[in-house]
């Protein structure tokens, strides 16, 4: 199992200069499990004191990435580097990194006190007993669970043996703390309440946070940067505001947010901006992203919180604006806005959310309605049409393994 | 049906119910019960030919059970990390090795001992110095361990096997992540949580080998066990000093199957 296949004449650790300000990087990366290709050839380099996550669907490659980094696998072909060294062969126990597990894999057989104090107690020479009592009580307060140390595991909450995994990985000041889907196992309020914690932590801690979430609220909402992944590729890095504003593809602007897709064909470009003629025959335009060739298949997305929806028709505005005309199919009260699925001749059904503000203004709009839907021409992006084949996970539609 | 099932309890556990209640009879016969007393007790155990036999099934069991539980928990981690058609291939054996029947297992170390011994023993009479006596191999405590564990030892992987399949894996990989070297795992969580499982396989092998008599009637010799004792003095007529014996034996077996019982259990229920 463990074994590496080596390109004859490959460098050694001496012959890599690590990327300025790196603590970990993937290079080319690629892991085999037999005809399944789990990592492909993964690039990637992760900074000292960044929170970066990698967000993908089920079976993408995710953990196997993280397991990489945390030494359960080894990759097939590429290195692994940590703080510039080359990494492959170093088993797990010597690498200093930390990780929490998706079901936490606190050990039964001890008390809270004694599954933080593991780690230390493996250093050699071992620290003395009131030095590690010092360290794991100070952990338990960072968690928020002092005194919780004579407990047993069987008897902490859900979230408490959340806190003590995660107590157990900080204490020994990992260079980089692994997060496999911790939150999974949560419900949703004190899942929210965990990714705030969490944030405030690694803020205070200055640690470096490797996330793997197929989550993508919790990625949005908790990351520096998101790796987005694909049937073991990264698809886009960049800041949470990148991937939701600047998607780099269809499947992108899919999996990060909720957004609307026509298909069409690319009709004209200039300076940016893209024409495409839908099948129907209606002319979009917005900005492209990447490169396309005049007659390709794209799709223009849109954001539905970016539409405006109003009774009367709105007056020219800047250049390059869309309007059409909607009946109102369905509303859906969402809190903190309103969904409308709504129909147009050309365009089919899509949606627009409507803020509670500008909801109470103009009133709400009821089902079978007609109304006026509009956008900026900024609020439409032209890009690649790789639809996903398979379903993206979304956030809130979260699936309890096992 | 219900009243099937109370003849089925009843066929089972009268037998047992007349041994225990004899072995407490006052009188001489092992029919008529002639008033409580424990001489029955004082006088097995006063026995020097039940004291001996006693010993000796004790040592054995004791030794075989001990032998099967590193060794059985050895080959049950051995296999765990063993992959495919392989694996596969070595549970069936051992699976099989539990079902073969007492007589065969008897049977077959019989010969085979027998075998190996006929063959090594002029040979050790050939090197040896001359003048002095060379050893004698023979049937004895060697092939009574031997036979007993071979058994026990089945029973011991099977149950640990059990425990470590039951284990989280993530648990002796946290381990790693948290600077365990391999050893290091073994000692500190992979152990404590099979644990359980050892010992009640060692307990189960104690009982094993303490009530055998099929096995080591063949291989025992000239040695006598326990149960070899009971078998050639019930010729001689049944006396309640047999039902004393018996009892005893259904006792320690008894006490020791529920606590192995009881360490089986306990050790499954405070996982999440
Ligand atoms: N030990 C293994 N043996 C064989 N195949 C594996 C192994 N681990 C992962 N794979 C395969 O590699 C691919 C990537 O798996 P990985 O666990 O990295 O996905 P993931 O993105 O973490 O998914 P999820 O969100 O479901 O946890 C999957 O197709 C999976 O079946
Ligand atoms: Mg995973």
């Amino acid at each position: 199992m463990r074994q590496t296949k080596q390109n004859p004449g490959q460098l050694n650790s001496m012959g890599y200069a690590p990327i300025p300000g790196s603590i970990a990087e993937f290079r080319g990366a690629t892991k085999l499990f037999g005809e399944v290709v789990a990592a492909d050839h993964i690039d990637l380099a992760i900074f000292k004191g960044e929170f970066l996550s990698f967000l993908g669907p089920s079976g993408c490659g995710k953990t196997t990435a993280l397991r990489m980094l945390a030494g359960f696998e080894t990759p097939s072909r590429g290195d692994v580097l940590i703080d510039g060294d080359r990494v492959n062969d170093m088993p797990p126990h010597r690498r200093p990194v930390n990780m929490v597990f998706q079901h936490y894999a606190l050990f039964p057989h001890l008390n809270v006190f004694d599954n933080i104090a593991y780690g230390l107690r493996q250093r050699r020479p071992r620290p003395g007993a009131s030095e590690i009592a010092t360290k794991v009580e100070r952990t338990l307060e960072t968690v928020r669970l002092p005194g919780y140390g004579k407990r047993r595991i069987w008897e902490m909450s859900g979230g408490q043996q959340q806190r003590v995994a995660l107590a157990r990985a900080l204490v020994n000041e990992p260079k980089l703390l692994l997060l496999d889907e911790p939150m999974a196992a949560l419900d949703r309020k004190l899942r929210r309440e965990m990714q705030i914690e969490l944030q405030t932590l690694q803020r205070q801690l200055g640690i470096t946070f490797v996330l793997v979430t197929h989550d993508q609220e919790e990625a949005l909402s908790m990351s520096d940067r998101i790796c987005l992944m694909r049937g073991g590729r990264i698809v886009q890095i960049g800041s949470p505001r990148s991937l939701y504003d600047e998607p780099a593809s269809r499947y992108v602007a899919d999996f990060v947010g909720k957004s609307n897709f026509f298909e069409g064909r690319l009709s004209g470009r200039s300076a940016g901006i893209g024409s495409v003629e839908t099948r129907s025959g209606m002319l979009l335009s917005g900005r492209t992203v990447g490169d396309f060739a005049e007659g390709q298949t794209v799709a223009v997305s849109i954001r539905p919180e970016q539409c405006l929806l109003s009774q009367s028709e709105p007056g020219e505005a800047a250049a390059g604006a869309t309007r059409i005309k909607v009946r109102i199919r369905n509303r859906i009260f969402l809190g903190e806005h309103t969904e409308y699925l709504v129909e147009s001749g050309g365009m089919g059904e899509f949606l627009v959310h409507v803020s509670r503000q500008a909801d109470a203004m103009s009133g709400a709009f009821e089902a079978g309605e007609e109304a006026w839907a509009s956008w900026p021409r900024e609020a439409a992006i032209v890009l690649e049409n790789d639809a996903t084949s398979e379903p993206p996970k979304k956030g809130n539609e979260h699936v309890e393994e096992k | 049906m219900r009243l099937y099932a109370m003849a089925v309890y009843l066929f089972l556990y009268i037998p047992i119910g007349i041994i225990l209640l004899f072995s407490f009879s006052a009188g001489r016969s092992a029919s008529q019960f002639e008033g409580f007393s424990l001489q029955w007790y004082g006088k097995a155990l006063s026995n020097p030919f039940v004291m001996d036999a006693l010993s000796t099934s004790f040592t054995v069991a004791v030794i075989s059970a001990g032998i099967a539980g590193i060794f059985g928990t050895m080959a049950a981690l051995a296999l765990q990390s063993m992959r495919g058609r392989m694996r596969l291939f070595f549970d069936a054996l051992i699976y099989i090795a539990v079902m073969v029947p007492g007589i065969v297992i008897g049977i077959a170390t019989l010969i085979a001992l027998v075998t190996v011994f006929g063959w090594l023993n002029p040979l050790l009479a050939a090197i040896w110095p001359e003048g002095q006596v060379p050893p004698q191999m023979s049937m004895g405590y060697g092939s009574l361990i031997a036979a007993h564990t071979l058994f026990s030892m089945a029973l011991v992987i099977i149950i640990v096997r059990a425990r470590i399949a039951g284990m989280d894996r993530s648990l002796t990989e946290a381990s790693s992540d948290l600077y365990a070297t391999p050893f290091g795992t073994f000692r500190q969580i992979t152990l404590p949580m099979i644990f359980p499982g050892i010992l009640a396989g060692v307990l189960l092998s104690f009982t094993f080998s303490f009530d055998d008599f099929i096995i080591a009637f063949f291989v025992a010799g000239s040695e006598t066990t326990l149960p070899i004792y009971v078998f050639s003095s019930i010729r001689r007529g049944v006396t309640p000093e047999i039902n004393a014996i018996g009892s005893m034996v259904l006792i320690v077996s008894l006490s020791l199957l529920i606590v192995a019982q009881l360490i089986l259990q306990r050790g499954r229920t405070p996982r999440s």
